[in-house]
């Protein structure tokens, strides 16, 4: 079943209906982008979406968890972001592929508001989370209740240096968490699923920096997954990190997909390839293609993408 | 073009150079050595004849009697307590400003002209002559807010004098605390606030303690400024006690009390022509001293201790 429309008609639709309680039948949505309603109409294709629900890594009809739309970032007069226009999708994984300076850490921070810590920066357009539809950029929206609901890990392990409890329970302090046992529960559920817990069960109470670089990264993960966000934003997490440190790391971001819509900028095109479901490829600002990751590492349909990934730049 | 005609390609030429170039090196070694010694055996001079000269006076009474026209019975109680509360009443103002405007400085003020040049004044006031801050403080604090010649007149100039100190060391420790810390807390939802509270001052208190103590230890031996907002020379009673039999307990009459302090002890008694009291300067001097190495030592510890417990 096949059918054609501007994505985002589509999204709307995908949304009414997998938002609903389920117990539907799966439903099976194929969909190429057209070009004619896209607002990056010079491009010789628009972004596109092509959701399919018999790929055996999905079991559940993938929703949007934020559509991004139109966006535009200024670090002053600089557009370090131009109409950029792909979906999240919900409990999957989406990398940003692209050669440096391209702006996809630029992109990432939008999704939490890190950029407002600096002067001078400026979001147009729209990142519009659902299911409440809060537009994550938009003016009257407070950054910190964003970065409430939206966790990051960053490029560089940065474990505050206390101990391994506090380094978990500090988003939950923030919430007003008192309970020593509500605490207690919450960070072992924490490090269980960013596989950690076995590790450290016994000295919970030892420095975060008496960890190897691998675990920090994962506490790191605890951390930001201790207060359940909706979105979890990865930074480059194992370009500080050692190949089986790494390898922990991917294994650990797929099996996150079950919980939590994960986005990871990465530089390494066989990370992508491994733990992502959607790979969006970024050049000078602009996103050039976006689709499922099988489709852009095996059939890229634009010429870029394909020097890209095949090492010709970059 | 020949390879072997050209010096610095022939090894031996290349081997002959590279020992006068190590030469140099050696000799640098022993030049910074001799000019370290030296600044150093300076200091243990100075300090072994203030001991040599002040030693018949070493003894319990010289710290528990006043001062007095005779010079064997003379003592610093009244200068040691004098010292003692004003350094109490400095370190309660200088800190919790200093460490305050740092604060702001670092992780609020935008940075626009107008903190740059809160910024290079406040550098700039660190330089300031300490008599400049005793004029000040003169019609400031002794006419203008009534204070008179009195500890808390003394204790608010001095922490007029190593505000700047504490700023700037404050500062430096603030930004020691690396980025990717704050923005971890930043991205976990916490305010401003939070993260200054939570992470940026608990990890930066070494340097904070250490900024505040090398203060402190510039203040103890300042005589000008408290010369100038009139310090007794003379003084045969204690300032009242901070702590009181009867409910509440803590009294503050004793700020209102005229003191004298350490230094103005050591002016008194060294201008006087009985080479007695020389000796009681020189201990004095001594003690003086004795106190500034310990309260450095006392930075240096603490700043060893706080790189070990984090280490970025």
């Amino acid at each position: 079943m096949l059918r054609l429309r501007a994505w985002h008609e589509v999204l709307d639709t995908i949304m009414a209906t997998t938002l609903t309680p389920s117990s539907r039948p799966v439903q099976e949505t194929s969909l190429q982008d057209t070009n004619e309603q896209s607002p990056a109409a010079g491009q010789a294709t628009g972004p596109r979406i092509s959701i399919t629900v018999d790929d055996t890594r999905k079991v559940k009809p993938p929703h949007v968890k934020a559509a991004v739309e139109n966006l535009n970032f200024y670090y002053g007069e600089h557009r370090a972001l131009k109409n950029l226009t792909i979906p999240i999708a919900d409990k999957q994984v989406t990398a940003l592929i692209g050669p440096s300076g391209c702006g996809k850490s630029t992109f990432l921070r939008c999704f939490n508001r890190m950029h407002d810590l600096q002067p001078n920066t400026r979001y147009e357009g729209s990142i519009t989370l659902y299911p409440d539809k809060l537009n994550l950029v938009g003016p009257g929206v407070d950054p910190i209740e964003v970065r409430m609901r939206i966790g990051m890990v960053f490029q560089k392990p940065n474990p505050f240096p206390k101990s391994i409890f506090e380094n978990v329970a500090y988003g939950l302090r923030l919430r007003g968490v008192r309970s020593r046992a509500t605490l207690a529960e919450e960070v072992e559920k924490a490090l269980r699923g960013a596989a950690l817990w076995d590790e450290v069960k016994d000295r919970l109470d030892d420095s975060a920096l008496a960890l190897s670089g691998g675990q920090m990264q994962r506490l790191c993960i605890a951390r930001a997954l201790a207060t359940t966000p909706e979105i979890l934003l990865f930074d480059e997490p194992t370009s500080a990190l050692d190949p089986i440190a790494t390898a922990k790391i991917e294994e650990l971001i797929s099996t996150l997909r079950d919980r939590v819509t994960v986005l990871i900028v990465t530089h390494n095109m066989q990370q992508a390839a491994r733990v992502s479901d959607y790979t969006a490829f970024m050049y000078l600002g602009e996103i050039i293609e976006f689709d499922e990751a099988a489709k852009i590492f095996t059939n890229p349909s634009k010429k870029a993408t394909e020097d890209y990934i095949t090492g010709r730049y970059g | 073009m020949s390879t072997s005609s050209a010096s610095y390609r022939d090894i031996d030429a290349l081997r002959q150079d590279l020992s006068r170039r190590k030469l140099i090196d050696q000799l640098f070694v022993i030049v910074g050595l001799i000019v370290m010694l030296a600044c150093l055996a300076i200091l243990a001079v100075l300090f072994i004849d203030l001991i040599r000269d002040g030693a018949p006076r070493f003894g319990w009474d010289f710290f528990t009697n006043f001062a007095s026209r005779k010079p064997e019975r003379a003592g610093i109680l009244a200068a040691w307590v004098g010292t003692s509360l004003i350094m109490l009443v400095t370190a309660f103002c200088a800190v919790p400003v200093g460490v305050a405007a740092a604060i702001y400085l670092e992780e609020y003020a935008p940075k626009n002209w107008f903190t740059a040049i809160i910024e290079i004044n406040v550098t700039n006031l660190a330089g300031v002559p300490s008599i400049v801050y005793g004029l000040l403080a003169l019609g400031l604090f002794v006419y203008q807010f009534d204070l008179g010649q009195s500890i808390a007149a003394a204790g608010f100039t001095l922490a007029l004098l190593i505000l700047p100190i504490v700023i700037v060391a404050t500062r430096e420790a603030i930004r020691a605390v690396p980025n990717a810390i704050r923005e971890a807390a930043y991205g976990l939802g916490a305010t401003r606030w939070e993260v200054t509270k939570d992470h940026v001052l608990p990890y930066s208190t070494g340097g904070i303690l250490t900024g505040m103590i090398l203060g402190l230890s510039r203040a103890i031996g300042e005589t000008a400024p408290i010369i100038t907002i009139g310090a007794l020379s003379f003084i045969a009673f204690l300032p009242q006690s901070p702590v009181k039999g009867e409910f509440p307990f803590l009294s503050f009459e004793w700020l209102k009390d005229p003191f004298t302090a350490m230094p103005i002890q050591m002016f008194n008694w060294v201008s006087r022509p009985d080479p007695e009291f020389q000796a009681n300067a020189a201990a004095a001097g001594a003690i003086l001293l004795g106190m500034t190495l310990l309260m450095n030592g006392v930075a240096i510890w603490i700043r060893y201790r706080y790189r070990k417990k984090i280490n970025w």
